[in-house]
């Protein structure tokens, strides 16, 4: 899960964003063996819609989930052996050299056996 | 606060004499006998049944058998052998109580049937094979795991202490040191951090985990809230060991012998530091009470490391500790090697801590004035630690602004929880 904040973001001149897009891009390409999905990038938070649990039944409300200056802008599936093949993969992220980037590592829950083994 | 020691740790005030002695001292051989052979026993379990968590648990309860049985029995020929048989006999019953059973038996049988050879057992030469508990030594500490579940986790699964030793070890409760450990595990097993010497181009980085955690270790040891000099369980002791196995295991690190190094240049000086339950400082210590021996075998691991020609942190904290070890006296002590070595070491440690010893070695080479200056500028760091305010005193004092060195020690005091320090600083207060 790629997660950053958007008013930082928004200081980045214009040209360096297109030139880690391209190299994004490429990184994608480059290590398709191990991406099992290349996921989804998300729309920017201002477009979020969030349902909550609340004592009179479900609301819709404006806004992310979170209070959190930083947000979850995409995520994509790798497929690796171990954690540690995944933060060796995930060092090499172009966008990481931005000041608030962030990537959120997590197994993938599989049911119907244990994900140990 | 002063009762706190009775109440924490009440068989530390009054030590029972006779029958309990001799149980005490045969627990503390039984437990040496299990920290040599856990941590291999847990490795080579994991390692056959592909879980940590079940290898961990099973070696755990066999531990906790040990005891039991060794107590009452006496020492086994091979307790290796022994360890290794009561843990794979408990994963067995484990997996029997799973649901998984069927799937996994038939995984395992081979493996637990095989005669494979256990630790310890003749025709089985440690040292010339790598160290198995090295790979589960790295899994343990991770950097994806917290720092206190890294080292409740390594003292369980590669020194074989109890959950209730690392408990009252590390001044926690038991269960929330059982709920730290389960929750490592947990996450090892559910994110796959492998159990494995990282390649090369991670490997001093994660070396550097590892030691942290040693050293961690070694200092909890004798920092404990509240704490009292005795401990069930003597993490000190326990550091040294795994320092020790670290070093031999990877003998082309160099930072491995120089925290090796550093560790028995600390404990040399250990019976001089405390005298009768009171500290002693550095200065104060009675020399001809440090320990040669540790001294000379500290020598050669620096040595060791230095011939290997990659500097480091541990081993420029191990050549500032030589230098101390080497001073006849108090005032021998060769101040602008010491300093020089801080400065040195600032470039690879620019942290809080190291800038404030550095500061102690600018004050002994006749630079109040910038000691104190630098003292201030960690003030938005340390303004919290006890330390600092100790320092800040010294230093003050010796610039003659008194009235400002007693307001900083009594400030010092207000702020240290250790039943040691506090009467130390409430002596210099009291002065």
């Amino acid at each position: 899960m790629f997660t950053f904040d958007p008013a930082l973001d928004a200081q980045v001149p214009p040209e360096r964003m297109q030139g880690l897009y391209a190299r994004a891009h490429e990184w994608y390409r480059v290590n398709a063996a191990q991406i099992a999905d290349g996921g989804a990038q998300l729309q920017s938070v201002e477009t979020a819609t969030t349902v909550k649990n609340s004592p009179s039944g479900t609301v819709v409300v404006d806004g992310p989930f979170s209070e959190a200056k930083e947000v979850i802008g995409g995520f994509s599936i790798i497929d690796v052996p171990n954690l540690d093949a995944a933060i060796k993969l995930v060092r090499t992220w172009p966008f990481l050299e931005l000041p608030s980037w962030g990537v959120e590592i997590r197994p993938i829950l599989t049911v119907g056996r244990k994900s140990e083994g | 606060m002063s009762g706190s020691n009775a109440a924490v740790r009440p068989d530390a005030v009054s030590a029972p004499s006779g029958p309990r002695d001799q149980i005490a001292a045969s627990d503390h051989v039984l437990s040496q006998v299990v920290r040599e052979q856990a941590g291999r026993v847990v490795a080579a379990l994991a390692a056959s049944l592909g879980s940590l968590d079940l290898a961990e648990e099973s070696v755990a309860e066999a531990i906790e058998e040990a005891l039991r049985a060794w107590r009452k029995g006496g020492l086994p020929q091979n307790p290796g052998a022994w360890l290794t048989q009561a843990a794979r006999h408990n994963a067995l019953d484990r997996l029997r109580r799973e649901k998984t059973y069927r799937t996994k038996l038939t995984d395992m049988a081979p493996s637990i049937d095989s005669k494979s050879a256990a630790p310890g057992e003749p025709g089985a030469d440690p040292s010339r094979e790598a160290d198995e508990r090295l790979p589960l030594l790295f899994g343990c500490c991770h950097p994806a795991l917290a720092p206190d579940a890294q080292l409740a986790l390594t003292l369980r699964a590669v020194c074989g202490l109890t959950t209730a030793q690392i408990a009252r070890a590390t001044f926690s409760t038991e269960p929330a040191t059982a709920q730290r450990i389960v929750r490592a595990k947990r996450k090892i097993g559910a994110t796959g951090i492998p159990l494995q010497i990282p390649e090369s181009t991670e490997r001093a980085e994660r070396l550097d985990v590892v030691l942290t955690i040693v050293s961690v270790m070694y200092n909890e040891a004798h920092f404990v809230e509240g704490g009292s000099a005795a401990a069930d369980r003597d993490l000190a002791d326990d550091a040294l060991w795994l320092a020790d196995v670290v070093a031999a295991a990877l003998p082309g690190e160099a930072e491995a012998h120089g925290l090796l190094s550093l560790l028995l240049f600390h404990r040399a000086r250990e019976s001089a530091r405390s005298v009768g339950g009171e500290l002693v400082l550095l200065v104060d210590q009675d020399r001809s009470r440090w320990d040669r021996a540790h001294i000379a075998r500290a020598h050669i691991e620096l040595e060791r490391a230095a011939r290997l020609r990659r500097p480091g942190r541990w081993q420029l904290q191990a050549a500032i500790a030589a230098c101390h070890a080497d001073a006849e006296t108090a005032a021998a002590t060769d101040w602008p090697q010491v300093l020089a070595l801080y400065d040195l070491l600032l470039g690879h440690d620019p942290s809080p801590v190291v800038r404030l010893n550095r500061a102690v070695a600018l004050d002994q080479v006749g630079a109040h004035v910038e000691a104190l200056t630098e003292l201030d500028a960690l003030e938005g760091a340390l303004s919290r630690s006890h330390l600092w305010h100790a320092v800040r005193a010294h230093v003050l004092r010796r610039l003659g602004r008194d009235d400002e060195a007693l307001a900083a020690n009594l400030r010092a005091l207000d702020l240290t929880a250790n039943e040691a320090e506090r009467r130390l600083l409430a002596a210099r207060t009291g002065r």
